[in-house]
């Protein structure tokens, strides 16, 4: 059942990767990518990491395509032009390349790792465990990328408003 | 095997509950605003226009499929299923009964019974929004597109409140499990998280969030009629309307649904322990049964106020979304941590 | 049970799509789009030694890189918003120059 699971969500998600990459119009790369990330969040939860999984969904897929999305239509974005037409050449070139560099990534990963997962403790991937965490050892880290989320925030703001001249 | 059976079952009665809600909702809200403004409302179809819902499912279906000319075709054909999808999601996570044994198996009337249910809960609300904004923007008209726009700017700044006063009751509770919250609220009706931490202002907050995330009155500028004619979803017609308005339905009943988990004790009758009957089917069918009363309660709640309260302009809804009820959904969390610290008024 | 290696296959197959997408696509905000791509793959590549190696810590990390990549998409946004309003374009062949 998990492995069902597994192989479907894995299909979606290169899919829907493939599109993202290769459709002209950006509001459907937005889309396909929303699509993406909910597909890598359901593997989050087949790999058990419950919590993690479910922020994927909120933050990513909820918050940050949504602002992608807002800004394709406020610059009100058309299908991407092609300036010189692409020769066959680069039509081949391109994915031929992608497979070679995904191939030597993925021999590198068979090689050096185990084949099985070991069993999961108890209250694995849960909120708590990896809030316990957080808090204690990586306290710093997270009051740390609080300031960061405040800074990124004055900053988009002070850049994306028109000047009031 | 059995199990995924029960969990097809527990599908199967949520759903056509849900759906016979929606329809039962139409009629409701016509009868209830037609009592507040003086005047009959639907009572032509059957006795007290009971079957008007059917009426209108007819109607709706036998519509002519309309598509405009320039519009994106596979996300105007998606956006009514992407918005039903979410809504009806949410719902999964959300206890509307005690664990009751069928046949000597034991069930626990939640479909999903996450450790993170809320996360969940608040994830699927999260989605809805493409659907709003893919339907404002594949329509390739001008009020679509800034109704959908306005709508799903309005949903997203929304979301921090509504998130802000749950991450409230998960601090009193200090679970994120639904049915470990409704068991926490056993007993007296004065144990319920309506009146811990502080009392009534979480809740007042996560309602007035959850109209504005539904967009109903007095937040629904972005569909009001005079306004942007019916902002995303004016150019659909038939059973793609009634695909949105469906979705709004059910948003509608999920978020007092939640609310009701959340603050108001699920299930729990709010009669001590020792007056209720002992746990049988009768005990059992009377929580249920406070938990469909209390959700019918706020369905009306909802309707009642959308028939009272004006408008807001969208500019003073967004201000009050902003500077209002964020930094005060803010001090509530605030104050609740400070509660939980000193132990008071959180006892579990 | 799913095989671990699987799905580190999986995230280098989306890692390198991504890197496809960087460098071949012309729109600003699509290219923002791809390196989220790679970042979610790195993801899942935390997520799946988190479960190898039973701890918490991996998914803390994927927590960090989350919210490192909210912030860095609205600072990016915002930069494309501003680069669009003094170029009218986001295309990235056609704003190659500093100053012409």
């Amino acid at each position: 059942m998990e492995q069902i699971a597994f192989f479907v969500l894995a299909l979606l998600s290169i899919a829907s990767a493939l599109v993202v990459v290769t459709n002209r119009n950006p509001i459907t790369s937005a889309v396909a990518l929303a699509f993406n990330l909910v597909s890598i969040a359901g593997l989050y939860m087949v790999l058990d990491a419950q919590f993690i999984g479910l922020l994927q969904v909120i933050v990513y897929a909820g918050a940050i395509m949504v602002l992608i999305l807002f800004v394709i239509m406020l610059l009100n974005l058309r299908e991407e032009a092609q300036a010189h037409p692409v020769g066959t050449f680069q039509r081949v070139l391109a994915p031929v390349a992608t497979v070679l560099f995904a191939v030597a990534i993925g021999r590198g990963v068979w090689l050096s790792n185990p084949s099985v997962f070991p069993a999961a403790s108890a209250g694995y991937g849960t909120a708590s465990s990896v809030g316990r965490e957080l808090f204690t050892t990586f306290y710093y880290p997270f009051e740390a990328i609080s300031l960061l989320l405040v800074v990124a925030m004055v900053g988009a703001v002070l850049l994306a408003k028109k000047k009031l001249s | 095997m059995i199990d995924a059976a029960i969990s097809f079952a527990k599908i199967f009665v949520v759903f056509n509950a849900l759906m016979l809600c929606v329809s039962i909702m139409t009629w409701v809200e016509r009868r209830v605003s037609a009592i507040i403004q003086f005047r009959w409302g639907p009572n032509r179809v059957g006795p007290f226009g009971l079957l008007q819902p059917i009426a209108d499912g007819i109607k709706f279906i036998q519509k002519e499929d309309i598509i405009p000319a320039e519009a994106h075709k596979l996300f105007y054909l998606l956006a009514p299923a992407l918005s039903v999808i979410p809504a009806l999601c949410a719902f999964a996570v959300i206890p509307f009964g005690p664990e009751v044994t069928i046949l000597g198996r034991k069930v626990s009337l939640v479909i999903l019974d996450l450790d993170g249910g809320l996360l969940w809960a608040f994830a699927a609300t999260a989605l809805g929004v493409y659907a709003v904004v893919l339907a404002g923007w594949s329509s390739n008209s001008k009020f679509s597109l800034m109704g959908g726009l306005r709508s799903s700017a309005q949903m997203i700044s929304y979301e921090l409140p509504l998130a802000l006063s749950i991450v409230a009751v998960v601090l009193i509770s200090g679970t994120l499990r639904p049915s470990e919250i409704v068991a926490q609220q056993a007993g007296l009706f004065t144990h319920w998280n309506f009146f811990k931490g502080v009392p009534f202002l979480g809740f007042l907050l996560f309602t007035i969030a959850g109209y504005a995330e539904t967009n109903r009155t007095p937040f629904d500028l972005p569909e009001a009629e005079g306004e942007l004619v019916a902002g995303y979803h004016t150019e659909y017609s038939g059973m793609r309307f009634a695909a949105f308005f469906m979705a709004e339905y059910i948003n509608m009943m999920t978020s007092s649904a939640l609310g009701i988990t959340l603050f108001l004790g699920g299930w729990q009758l709010g009669i001590p322990e020792s007056w209720q009957p002992a746990p049988g089917w009768g005990l059992w069918t009377l929580q249920i049964l406070a938990f469909v009363g209390k959700l019918a309660f706020f369905q009306f709640l909802y309707v009642w106020v959308r028939w009272t309260v004006p408008r807001l302009r969208y500019d003073q809804l967004m201000n009050l979304g902003w500077k209002g009820l964020f930094p005060l959904s803010l001090a509530n969390l605030a104050a609740t941590a400070c509660l939980v610290a000193w132990n008071l008024n959180v006892t579990r | 049970m799913i095989d671990p290696r699987l799905v580190l296959l999986v995230s280098a197959a989306l890692f390198a799509v991504g890197v496809a997408g960087v460098l071949t696509r012309r729109g600003a905000i699509t290219i923002l789009m791809c390196v989220e791509l790679m970042l979610n793959a790195g993801n899942l590549a935390f997520i799946t030694f988190a479960r190898l190696f039973d701890g918490p810590e991996a998914q803390i990390y994927v927590f960090f890189v989350m919210t490192l990549a909210a912030a860095e998409a609205a600072a990016g946004l915002a930069i494309v918003i501003a680069l669009f309003r003094l170029r009218g374009t986001t295309d990235v062949d056609e704003i190659n120059l500093l100053k012409w």
